[in-house]
């Protein structure tokens, strides 16, 4: 009987599925070639990312990132290969299951399409890169943080973020900075909950802290009682967590009800506000990190965030600006190839060199980002709260600094400036010292780099 | 010693909600030997609807006792009407199909519903406003909180007030009477219609309550949180014995208890070697050796007797 009413359900998801794609069936590019006008050619980017599940708000942040890089392209009315191109966003759910993953990564190679934009979990990316890979297929994604993605030789697979190697590590150093001692991990079993987690893990033992407990849980899970009275039972001063926001969140809010006192730490995942949402006052005080810099430190990122908010009326949830960059690298290298052919733009992928949002885009011979940074947050007031960057390329994070000197610099010349025309000379001198000071910092930001 | 108590309160709570939820399979199961696979949506419904009325009437500035009351209400009026017409649009067109079409409407209603809720409410996760002031327990060590409390009260209590129902009213008796055999109780005057209908409409309100525990348990919602609640409690409604009310309490609380301490101590039992992800093998290992020597359940009795 059961495996009957598996079998039932099994046709009846499909019945839907198949029912679904023949709504979803995109025009074939229209190569139209009238006599006066420009040949046009329709450029098809596939994204994929969960639109429905536990994870479909950060799934629309994503296809919200990519569609404002394909309208912005499409407002620029690039021309390549000497007829004008018109890109289309071919939106894909994969329900962040490795299984329905690889059956749209599939639909998507059969549609022909010229590139893909994801997915969003490390667990849906993995599998479909090799469908992409054997169709050599262009794929970058914004979000799949699982160092696997890139290590398995294809060379059609790009990311546009630091890897959970990276993140890990950084996330285990900070830990061990908080003064604690002992520490327990929860991951969710995904390729990227049990990445980050096993990366954390080695970073943590390595600086000299004691993992007193390792529990599991689900990405859909709500209910984690049992095992945080376990960890509770370790006494363990601070909880990681390798996992996504929607069961953080009620995490650490569960974590308080059992009168649990060890502070909470995780990645990207949980960075975000939806994960404050949730965790209500529990969130207050913890931190997490994320890959990157945060926008307000970028040139264009406060840009970036405003755009974003006015078009689509929401918050950044996470990755957006990263799918966003990942559009703009593909159309780069498309530009650059004078191709929209994947095979003959894929070269040009990984010689990009492209000013993004998120970052100066570079990717090394496994197409992961170079020296991609990682920053970390504090939850304070309702407000993800900049910490600090560490790792990434010197370079990324001098860059900041420096930035942010000759911030201090401007600041106090322009004080230097008020002070003049009101007060004595005084004043000046004091205003002097704080030019001085901060050149002095500008100096030290320098000499680090 | 607290640790392992702690573990009780956790199972006995998460067993309780599992139990509510179970109560409404069974009432269905045990008159119409059809197992309504979107109740676990009705009982998501009835979270959300809590959320927008509740959440609604308190940003108006309504006292939250007024506004968590109007917000239950509300729901379990709502969830009825949905049982209703859920009885109505898609099963009761199928009562003489054979056994496996009903199934498919259910499981076809359940995705309707899920899909329907994601487009009204949106794919985000809600927070559910707090309705219950937080009052923390402590004892011998261990932590519960008010809510919990609440919880297991009102399963208990739900599950006494159906056993009324059954045996001791008019409507009652004419369910039973359905259950054993619908044409002879409509020959004998019963409108079976309307029995049928009541039972899903006092399943779909056992729902909606249940929705709202679950919602202020856990101050979060979700359009597919129906789906994974509506599959533990029919495997508690199984193991407990499905169409009988006690076996559909007992076994929700037996199931909560084997998951918590399955997740507590599975990795110390093994030596490290299953850890805490492994707790549902647990659960259904006890459901198969249960089944196995009981294949109608703990409570379940050989004979047709439902209900």
């Amino acid at each position: 009987m059961q495996a009957k009413l598996s079998v039932v359900a099994l046709s009846v998801v499909a019945a839907f599925a198949l029912s679904a794609c023949g709504q979803k069936e995109e025009p074939k590019p229209v190569a139209a070639p009238a006599p006066a006008a420009k040949p046009e050619v329709v450029v098809k980017i596939g994204h994929v990312a969960p639109m429905t599940g536990p994870q479909a708000h950060l799934g629309k942040d994503n296809e919200n990132g990519a569609r404002l890089a394909i309208e912005d392209l499409n407002a620029q009315a690039l021309e390549i290969g000497g007829a004008k191109v018109k890109f289309e966003l071919i939106g894909e759910d994969d329900q962040a299951d490795p299984k329905q993953g690889s059956i749209v990564a599939q639909k998507l190679v059969d549609a022909k399409v010229n590139g893909v934009i994801g997915h969003l979990n490390s667990g849906t990316t993995i599998p479909a890169s090799k469908l992409y890979f054997d169709a050599g297929i262009p794929q970058i994604s914004g979000s799949a943080t699982n160092p696997k993605y890139t290590q398995q030789g294809f060379k059609t697979a790009f990311r546009v973020m630091a890897n959970d190697v990276q993140q890990g590590k950084v996330l285990g150093e900070f830990a061990a900075k908080q003064g604690v001692k002992t520490v327990a991990i929860v991951d969710d079993r995904t390729a990227y909950g049990q990445g980050l987690a096993d990366e954390f893990k080695k970073a943590a033992e390595a600086a000299g802290l004691k993992v007193v407990a390792t529990e599991y849980t689900n990405d859909k899970a709500t209910d984690f009682k049992a095992i945080l009275t376990k960890i509770k039972s370790t006494k363990a001063e601070l909880v990681f967590y390798g996992g996504m926001d929607a069961q953080g969140g009620p995490m650490v809010k569960q974590m308080k009800e059992l009168g649990i006192k060890a502070k909470f730490l995780g990645g990207d995942g949980v960075c975000t506000p939806e994960f404050m949402k949730l965790g209500g006052e529990a969130s207050e005080g913890q931190f997490c990190s994320l890959p990157g810099m945060p926008l307000e430190k970028l040139a264009k990122g406060p840009e970036f965030k405003d755009r974003f908010t006015k078009k689509f009326n929401a918050e950044i949830q996470l990755y957006a600006p990263y799918l966003y960059d990942a559009v703009m690298v593909m159309a780069d290298s498309m530009k650059r190839a004078n191709s929209v052919e994947s095979a003959k733009y894929l070269p040009e992928v990984g010689k990009t060199k492209y000013d993004g949002v998120t970052a100066l885009i570079e990717f090394d011979e496994l197409g992961d980002l170079k020296g991609g940074a990682i920053s970390l947050y504090q939850y304070k007031g309702g407000k993800l709260e900049y910490v600090e960057t560490l790792g990434g390329t010197p370079l990324e994070a001098a860059k900041a600094e420096v930035k942010e000197a000759v911030a201090e610099v401007k600041d106090a010349a322009k004080a230097v400036a008020g002070a003049a025309t009101t007060a004595g000379a005084e004043a000046v001198k004091a205003g002097a010292e704080a030019v001085k000071g901060a050149a002095e910092a500008t100096k030290a930001a320098v000499e680090k780099k | 010693m607290d640790i392992f108590l702690q573990q009780i309160i956790n199972g006995l709570v998460q067993g309780s909600i599992y139990a509510l939820v179970a109560l409404g399979y069974t009432m269905v199961y045990g008159i119409m030997g059809l197992i309504n696979f979107a109740h676990g949506e009705v009982v998501m419904i009835g979270t959300l609807v809590t959320i927008t009325v509740a959440g609604t009437l308190i940003k108006a500035g309504m006292p939250v006792a007024l506004a968590a009351l109007a917000g239950l209400t509300v729901s379990v009026l709502s969830c009825m009407a949905l049982g209703w017409s859920l009885e109505r649009i898609a099963y009761r067109p199928l009562r003489n199909a054979p056994r496996l079409t009903p199934l498919i409407t259910a499981i076809g209603m359940s995705i309707v519903l899920q899909n329907l809720a994601m487009i009204v409410w949106g794919r985000n996760y809600m927070t559910f406003p707090p309705l219950l002031p937080k009052i923390n327990f402590e004892f011998a060590g261990a932590h519960f909180t008010l809510i919990q409390v609440i919880i297991v009260l009102i399963s208990g209590a739900t599950m006494a007030g159906l056993l009324f129902l059954i045996y001791r009213t008019k409507l009652g008796m004419a369910m039973r009477a359905t259950s054993q055999n619908p044409a002879v109780a409509s020959l004998m005057g019963v409108n079976i219609n309307r029995v049928i209908a009541a039972a899903f409409v006092i399943g779909s309100a056992l729902g909606a309550v249940a929705g709202v525990m679950v919602g202020t348990y856990y101050e979060i919602a979700h359009y597919q949180m129906g789906f994974m609640l509506g599959l533990k409690a029919f495997t508690a409604a199984v193991l407990g014995g499905i169409g009988n009310l006690a076996g559909a309490m007992l076994g929700g609380v037996l199931l909560g208890i084997i998951e918590a301490l399955g997740a507590g101590y599975i990795g110390d039992l093994t030596g490290g070697f299953l850890g805490s992800h492994y707790q549902d093998i647990f659960a259904f290992i006890v459901l198969i050796v249960v089944l196995m020597f009981k294949p109608s359940g703990l409570f379940g009795e050989k004979t047709g007797d439902r209900a």
